[in-house]
Formats: C-alpha cells, structure tokens, sequence
C-alpha cells in the first residue's frame, strides 16, 4: 500500500497518455461487455418451461415447410402427447426496424401448447373465432400504443395477399401476457389464424413451417424425437426434432455463429489494444529509465521494480476495463431497447468474471516485458545514461 | 531547524570539531569506516582491456568530507559508486563499517544501500510526478516506519535544508538549487552512514552552488556525516575536510585542507 504514491507517480507522469491508453482500454472493455452479453443472450435458454416441448422442422433448413399431412403422423408417434404448428410470415408493420416475430398458427392448440402465454378468456374465445383475428403480447402491444379493437396493417416480404393487396390487416382481439417475468421476452410477438395465412397467400398452401410436439415424459424426449424423425426418414421431406432450447440456439445460428463473430471481432479488438497498451508501457518505461534507476540507487531490489512496473500495467488495465464493463452496464438497456426487446442484454457475473480475467491476463502479457527489462537495468550504466 | 527535530530521523548533533571525533588516515586509531584495499576495475571491450581504476588504496573514516578530483575520464564516479555499493570491483576488496560490500548479492546491495548509503547527483534525479515531500519520504518506504513517521521525518528533512515551505512543490516548481536541496533531504531522511554526491554543484550556477556546499559542510560538521564529494570545482572541493585526485585510475595525491 506505501507504494502507492509511486504507483500514482508513474501514471501521472504523462497524464494524456495514460488517460489515452485508459480510455482506449475502456473503449475495448465496453465493446467486450457489450458484446459478450449479446452472445450469451443469443445462447441462452429463453425459457425453462419448455422441457418438454420438442420443435420438428425441415432436416435441410429451417425456412423448408412440411406438408401439413404430417401432422396426423406426429400425433399417432408413442410419446407423443399434443401437436400444433406455426409458419414464419415475416410480416413488417410500419418499418423494417419495428421488426418482431408475427406466426400464423392454429390458435387452439398453438394456445394449450404454450400456458405461458396467458390471455383473457373472452379474449381467447374472439381469438378462436374470429378468422381475420390476432393477439399480440403486453410488451409489443404497449411499444406500439396498440389496444383491442385495433387494425394491425403487416406488409408482407414473402407472401403477398392473393387479392393482389400488399397488405394483410388483422384485427387486434386480444393481448396476451407472460406467465413470469423472465419470460417477457415471448410478448413481443403476434399470432394469427394458420387458416387465414393458408388462403390468403398464392405460394406453399398445405404446408407448415414448422411442427410444436408436447411429449408426455420429458424424460423421454429424445426418443421420442428420434421416433418422430424416424417416420419420415427418406421421405421427400426429412425432418429434424429438437428440444426447443436447440431449435432457438440453431434459429440464431441462421443469422450466423454469433459466439464465433463475437470471439473474432474480440480476438481482434485485444490483439490492438495488446499492442497499442504493450507500446505505450514499453515507451513508458524507456522514458523512466533514470527514474527506475534512482529507486534502485536508493535500495528498491530487483525484485520491487519488477513488480512495480507490473502493477503499473495491472492498475492500467484493470481500471480501464472496470470502465468499460461499467460503460457497458449503462449501454446494454439502451441496446436491449434499441432491438425492440428482441434481445434480452444485460451484463451478467460471468461477464464480469471473464473480463476481468482478461485484464489481468492482458495485465501481465504488456507488463511483464518491460518489467523485465527494468528489473535487469543496470544502475551505473542507467545512471550514466548509457 | 531545532536540534531535537534533527535527532529525531537520527541525525547526531555533534558540534565539537570533527578533528577531535575522526582521526586522520594516516593516524593508527580505530578501523576506518570505508577501507578500500587494491580496489581495480577493468571494463573489457572485446579484445580492448580498460583498467578504469588501478588498484586503489583508501581508508576514509568516520565524519571525513572527502573531494575527490581529476579529469573527466580518470574514474571518479567509478570508485565513487563502488563506494556506495552500486558497482562491484573486479579486483580488491571493500569494506565499510566492516561489512565486506564487494561480496554482497545484488538483492543484499540494495538492502545495504536503503540502509546505509544517502545519494546526490549532478541532476538531482527527483521524481518529477512527485511533490518534494513525497520524494524525501521515498527511501523511507523501504523502512519500517508508520505513514505518519515517514511524513515527520520527511518535513524534518526538508526543514533541515531550508525548503519547509515548499513541501507540497514539485521538482519543476523549484529552482536548480532548490531541487538538489531536496535531494540532500532525500538523501539524509533516513540516516545514512555514509554520503556520496556526484557533482552536486555541476549544474548550478554560484550562487546555489554555494548554498548546497555550505548545506553539505553543515552536515558534516554539525551532523558528523560522512561524505565523499565527487567534483571538477576547486572551489567546491575547499568545502571539504581533504581532497584527492584521481588520474587514469590512480590516487595520486592527497591534500589535507583542514576544517
Ligand atoms: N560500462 C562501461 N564500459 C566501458 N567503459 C566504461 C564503462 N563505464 C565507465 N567506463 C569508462 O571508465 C572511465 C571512467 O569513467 P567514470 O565515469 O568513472 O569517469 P569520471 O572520472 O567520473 O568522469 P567524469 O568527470 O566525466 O564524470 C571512462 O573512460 C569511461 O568511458
Ligand atoms: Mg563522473
């Protein structure tokens, strides 16, 4: 602790540098923060209602449909206890940016399927019944200053309307919430009749996007996948059965690998700030040669100048990306916002935990050269200016 | 300056003529602290072999104020940080106080220098980033003592060479003078057995110059310090007890001044 004045010492030297070399830590810690809980939100399960819930889909991609004269199938497969099934319409309202998910989907069944998302009964029954009807979630309804009796305008980007409209309008019949707080993220989407979608569009009718399986022991999940997939095994359309936690990590991975894009950009971000941090505290201490010479004159060992140095580099680092991360904390709602809410953000313990094991790896890598290097100079010579 | 301050970071008063308290090398009293006994050092440069000192003999005893003179080359600063434990001979041996420094570790070195050894260079070498008082406490850090006693005997140090008032400056704040009087603080804050200064004048002007002298001939006699005073100023060397010159690594002649 005595040595912190010489610590200050060191870093007060140059004050634009250091407060240069802080910010650009910072700046890499932020960006770090940020993006790492974009990647642990696309990683993480989005509910642990779904255990026993399985996803059948296309075994060639997840945009392929499967005839709706499967469904008869899945639902005679032992193990198999509820079926139903949505499609992806991708329908924009307003602006590409307001972008959320929007699923035909055969409401009864679509409803029991999901518990989660809990709507009023009377809401329910107009849903049930009225064929141009749709809900929306709490969340995605207040975004948009939405209330039942509305009518919601989506502009379709795959299957335009057959009456040659560019527009399919639904009419809002009810709002549906999340059963628990972590799970707010399934609000901000809209549902609508399957029937609706089939004969309104030109293009793929008898088909579904995708197939929801309840099974009846979660334990036996997996076989009863593989059961399912079994059945339409060489057939003109395969399929692939999933847990719903893989369908949503393979549904990410569609946009791309985001824990591969994430660790290159790192990657790269780290590789700068190594070298750029690795040439300022090598100059820093070039500078300071006299000055480290001086200590050791006055009876600092070898070994307290090594540390010293070490420690510049720690506290540089370490208080730089304390920044960051804290930078990133105050970013990440902002970001969450900005998507809508799509993204669930938020810097979790072990974003922390890994960034702060960066700085002190990062630390050590750009403090311990020059350290070296002062722990090895020479005092007759360093004094002589030799 | 009060005497009881001065006592306090150890610093004997001793107002008796030192004449009364050292004997003179030549006389057979007690052993000298510093005995320096065919002390040689030879840099080698691939084939070229430079004998920078050729077997120095020297005994400097307790409370002396030695200048040491001769041309620039001739390995004054050599002998002088040989002294002062920051170079080892490669022939001969050293001892101070009766520790045989010339067979010390490197980590023992500095242990011995924080302990035993006040320093002043030609440029004063303070640590910019850090106010004067900070930098008289640092060889301080090396020692045990409480953050409130480093503080203390800091302020002493600096009240002891004039610059009480200018504790919280830092090193640009202050005149040439002013910094090396700092360094004279810094150096004395801990008690050294022994003073060493490498042209401590050799960037002031005469006026200043004259003020660090007379600081440093104070310290030795009031203090009973013992200093070896590397310096090219015949002016500068009358402040010391005795001057010696060195040339091409040989001692070559000693000239008692008296006090
Ligand atoms: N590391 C070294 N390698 C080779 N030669 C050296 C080395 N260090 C010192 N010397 C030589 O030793 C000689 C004495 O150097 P020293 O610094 O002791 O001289 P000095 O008497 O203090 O001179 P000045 O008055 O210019 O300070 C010089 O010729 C110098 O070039
Ligand atoms: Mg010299």
């Amino acid at each position: 602790m005595k040595y912190l004045p010489l610590l200050f010492a060191a870093l007060m030297r140059k004050k634009t540098r250091t407060l240069l070399t802080l910010l650009s830590v910072a700046a890499a810690f932020a960006l770090f923060g940020m993006l790492d809980a974009v990647r642990v939100a696309f990683n993480a399960p989005q509910s642990v209602i779904g255990i026993d819930r399985l996803i059948t889909s296309s075994r060639l991609s997840l945009i392929q449909p499967l005839p709706y004269a499967d469904l008869a199938r899945i639902q005679s497969t032992p193990g198999v206890e509820a079926v139903t099934y949505a499609s992806w319409f991708g329908g924009i309202y307003q602006d590409p940016k307001n972008f959320f998910p929007n699923f035909p989907v055969e409401p009864e069944s679509y409803l029991d399927m999901y518990p989660e998302l809990v709507l009023p009964q009377a809401q329910r029954q107009a849903f049930l019944k009225t064929r141009t009807a749709a809900i929306v979630g709490e969340a995605l309804a207040d975004l948009h200053g939405w209330k039942v009796g509305d009518k919601i305008p989506l502009r379709p980007t795959i299957y335009p309307h057959r009456d040659g409209g560019e527009v399919w309008t639904f009419d809002l019949v009810g709002i549906f919430k999340a059963a628990q707080p972590e799970l707010r993220g399934s609000e901000k989407q809209l549902l609508f009749h399957h029937t609706a979608f089939d004969e309104g569009r030109d293009i793929g009718q008898g088909t579904v996007g995708w197939y929801i399986v309840r099974v009846e022991d979660a334990s036996k999940a997996d076989q009863v996948a593989q059961a399912i997939d079994r059945q339409f095994a060489n057939s003109a359309f395969e399929t692939r059965t999933q847990s719903e936690r893989e369908f949503q990590l393979s549904f990410a991975k569609q946009i791309g690998d985001i824990g591969l894009i994430v660790t290159a950009i790192m990657a790269a971000v780290f590789f700068t700030l190594v070298l750029l941090t690795g040439n300022t505290m090598a100059q820093s201490i070039r500078e300071r040669i006299p000055e480290l010479a001086v200590l050791k004159t006055l009876g600092f060992t070898n070994r307290a100048v090594l540390l010293l140095v070490m420690a510049e580099a720690l506290v540089l680092l370490l208080l730089g990306g304390l920044i960051g991360l804290a930078l990133a904390t105050l970013a990440l709602p902002v970001i969450g916002e900005a998507s809508s809410g799509q993204l669930d953000v938020a810097m979790r313990p072990e974003s922390w935990v890994l960034g702060i094991g960066l700085m002190s790896t990062i630390g050590i890598l750009v403090g311990l050269p020059p350290a070296l290097k002062a722990m090895r100079l020479g005092i007759v010579d360093a004094l002589a200016g030799r | 300056m009060k005497p009881r301050d001065a006592e306090q970071i150890g610093l004997n008063l001793r107002p008796e003529t030192m004449s009364e308290v050292t004997p003179t090398p030549e006389s057979h009293g007690p052993e000298p602290l510093v005995a320096i006994r065919g002390v040689s050092k030879v840099y080698e440069r691939g084939r070229q072999r430079i004998e920078v000192l050729h077997h120095v003999d020297l005994d400097i005893p307790e409370g002396d104020f030695l200048a040491l003179m001769g041309p620039s080359g001739s390995g004054k600063s050599t002998l002088l940080n040989m002294i002062a434990g920051l170079d080892l001979p490669t022939e001969g041996s050293l001892s101070v106080a009766g520790h045989r420094i010339d067979r010390m570790s490197s980590t023992e070195l500095a242990r011995w220098r924080a302990a035993n050894v006040g320093f002043v260079f030609q440029f004063y070498n303070l640590l910019p980033a850090l106010s004067a008082q900070k930098n008289v406490e640092l060889p301080l850090l090396l020692t045990r003592l409480s953050g409130a006693r480093r503080r203390r005997n800091a302020a002493i140090a600096l009240d002891l060479v004039g610059l009480a008032d200018r504790a919280s400056h830092k090193p640009n704040e202050l005149s040439g003078g002013q910094q090396q009087r700092v360094a004279i603080a810094r150096a004395i804050v801990s008690d050294p057995t022994l003073l060493v200064c490498d042209e401590p004048t050799g960037d002031l002007d005469r006026h200043s110059a004259e003020e660090v002298l007379t600081l440093l001939q104070r310290l030795n006699r009031e203090y009973g310090k013992t200093m070896i005073m590397v310096t090219h100023d015949p002016k500068a060397a009358e402040f010391a007890r005795r001057v010696l010159h060195l040339d091409k690594g040989i001692l070559v002649e000693q000239a008692d001044i008296g006090a």
